[in-house]
């Protein structure tokens, strides 16, 4: 094959993708709206199930990580603050770092990890052995049973788990300040007079659009997946990795839009 | 003369772009077992997939119930069509009895105790009463195309499409699962659309056979399996029937 004709092919396999997740978010739209008007017709038994992998099976590396950022940031930033006496001032920096920021990105990313990954496997693996296409013959909307409830279930698991990690995270960094020998419930005044209603609730809505996207975007891969060797592979990398990219994109401009309008 | 339930005019079927067989007519009619035949590669799971509208038809008319597979019949020609893929592919989050109960959950008003009642007696049509607890993965290959063909029936349909029965199957397995057929067929009248190339299974089972040919790209013969291999004098089928499964 010459050199046009192989660009030519992966330009129009791209296009192809793009056109399929277009058509997919397109469905996906529409299977919610038609949810939203008859909800007997969503599968709580199945999002239930979804909702339980995705928070209490992820909990314990969420609140790890989250637990283990807060040590490192308050052992890096403290460094710089001690140098001006002022490191106490870390469980500001914390509560900032944490609520805004950190705390929904470092969440989104290992929901990707893990919910987006499985998810995409899961429906990749159905697809595989057919089922996606026995739903279809029974006449069963694959994205109202398969996907909706993945993606309901995500949206509801990240604040979750994004404030439980942003708790772990402020303990481990009042923890490192104790050591310090800045007394724990200065940290958590620091803390209490540091954070807002409106930072705590912009970072967890931040999170439920991450939620959003890690479901979309793994689901989307597992319809997608071929039927080869390494289809679920394939599906379950491109979840990860798209999952991450969206993610950081998003918060960019998330974060352009809040110096935007100075929030 | 017997109704035909599916009717086929002058089909091009294969996906966007390729098209695999080309003018293919044929009627299949209510009540038969019917064999779509040919080498791998043939086109016969293709077709399978336009007749249970999985993908559109590429050129021609195909009818079921006298319905063409649009959006608007959809949903009823789904209840008229149940399907056993070659994989089994029943679902592995579900017991075997929910897997039955699936379709009758989202189609009927039946209540729980009902539902579950008809999926007791349909899992029994099968001989598979004692597994309806067992998970798919706990099951033999065997064991779960028949927990899909109980599904299959789960909402009493027209005709039932099974997609390679036989596929790694052992030969008694096999067997076994055309005694149920036939038995199906028997009891409740219905009609079955069968993609196999075991020749064993398409003397056993089927009253008529359509033979598809990869080269020609077409339908190549109609008739009894008898008939296709004592009289045909088509180089292709004579060959099939002589050697078994031809591969593409």
């Amino acid at each position: 094959m010459g050199f046009f004709a192989s660009i030519g092919l992966a330009a129009h396999e791209r296009l192809k993708a793009l056109w399929e997740s277009f058509a997919f978010l397109g469905e996906t739209v529409v299977s919610a709206f038609v949810v939203f008007v008859r909800p007997g017709q969503f599968r709580f038994r199945d999002a239930a199930l979804a909702f339980q992998r995705a928070t209490f099976d992820g909990l314990p590396i969420a609140a790890g990580i989250g637990f283990l950022l807060g040590v490192i940031l308050a052992f890096q930033s403290a460094a710089a603050l001690k140098m001006f006496g002022v490191e106490v001032y870390v469980a500001d920096l914390l509560t900032i770092g944490l609520f805004r920021e950190l705390g929904p990105l470092v969440t989104a990313i290992i929901l990707a990890g893990r919910s987006g990954s499985a998810f995409a496997a899961e429906i990749g693996t159905m697809k595989v052995n057919e089922e996606v296409d026995a739903l279809t013959t029974m006449g069963l909307a694959p994205v109202r049973f398969l996907v909706l409830p993945r993606i309901a279930a995500v949206v509801l698991a990240m604040p979750i788990l994004t404030i439980l990690s942003e708790l772990a995270g402020l303990v481990g960094g009042a923890i490192v300040l104790q050591l310090m020998n800045v007394p724990t419930v200065v940290f958590w005044s620091h803390v209490s007079s540091t954070s807002t209603f409106f930072m705590i609730a912009f970072g967890l809505v931040k999170a439920a659009i991450f939620g959003l996207l890690v479901g979309l975007i793994g689901c989307s891969a597992g319809m997608r997946t071929k039927s080869t060797a390494d289809g679920v592979g394939v599906a379950a990398t491109s979840a990860v990795v798209g999952g991450i990219v969206a993610i950081a994109i998003t918060d960019g401009i998330l974060a352009v839009l809040c110096y935007a309008w100075s929030l | 003369m017997e109704e035909a339930l599916i009717v086929l005019e002058h089909v091009d079927a294969g996906y966007p772009g390729t098209v695999i067989l080309e003018d293919v007519s044929l009627e299949i009619k209510r009540g038969e077992v019917f064999i779509l035949l040919g080498g791998s590669g043939c086109g016969k799971s293709t077709i399978m997939k336009h007749m249970i509208g999985l993908n559109p038809v590429l050129a021609g008319k195909l009818t079921l119930a006298g319905l063409e597979w649009t959006a608007k019949n959809r949903a009823a020609l789904c209840r008229k069509i149940g399907v056993m893929y070659q994989s089994g592919a029943l679902f592995g989050s579900m017991t075997c009895l929910q897997n039955v109960m699936l379709p009758m959950e989202e189609f009927t008003r039946l209540s729980r105790k009902e539902r579950r009642e008809k999926a007791l007696r349909l899992l029994d049509d099968v001989e598979l009463a004692d597994a309806a607890d067992k998970m798919p993965n706990e099951i033999s290959g065997g064991m779960r195309k028949r927990v899909a063909i109980a599904r299959a029936m789960a909402l009493d349909p027209e005709v039932v499409f099974l997609d390679e029965p036989s596929a790694g199957l052992d030969p008694i397995t096999s067997s076994a699962l055309d005694d149920l057929i036939l038995k199906l067929r028997r009891e409740k009248g219905m009609t079955f659309v069968v993609v196999t190339h075991e020749l064993s299974s398409i003397f056993k089972i089927g009253d008529r056979a359509a033979m598809f040919d990869k080269a020609r790209r077409g339908l190549i013969a109609l008739g009894t399996p008898q008939a296709l291999r004592d009289t045909c004098e088509d180089g292709f089928v004579r060959k099939f029937f002589n050697r078994g499964e031809i591969h593409g």
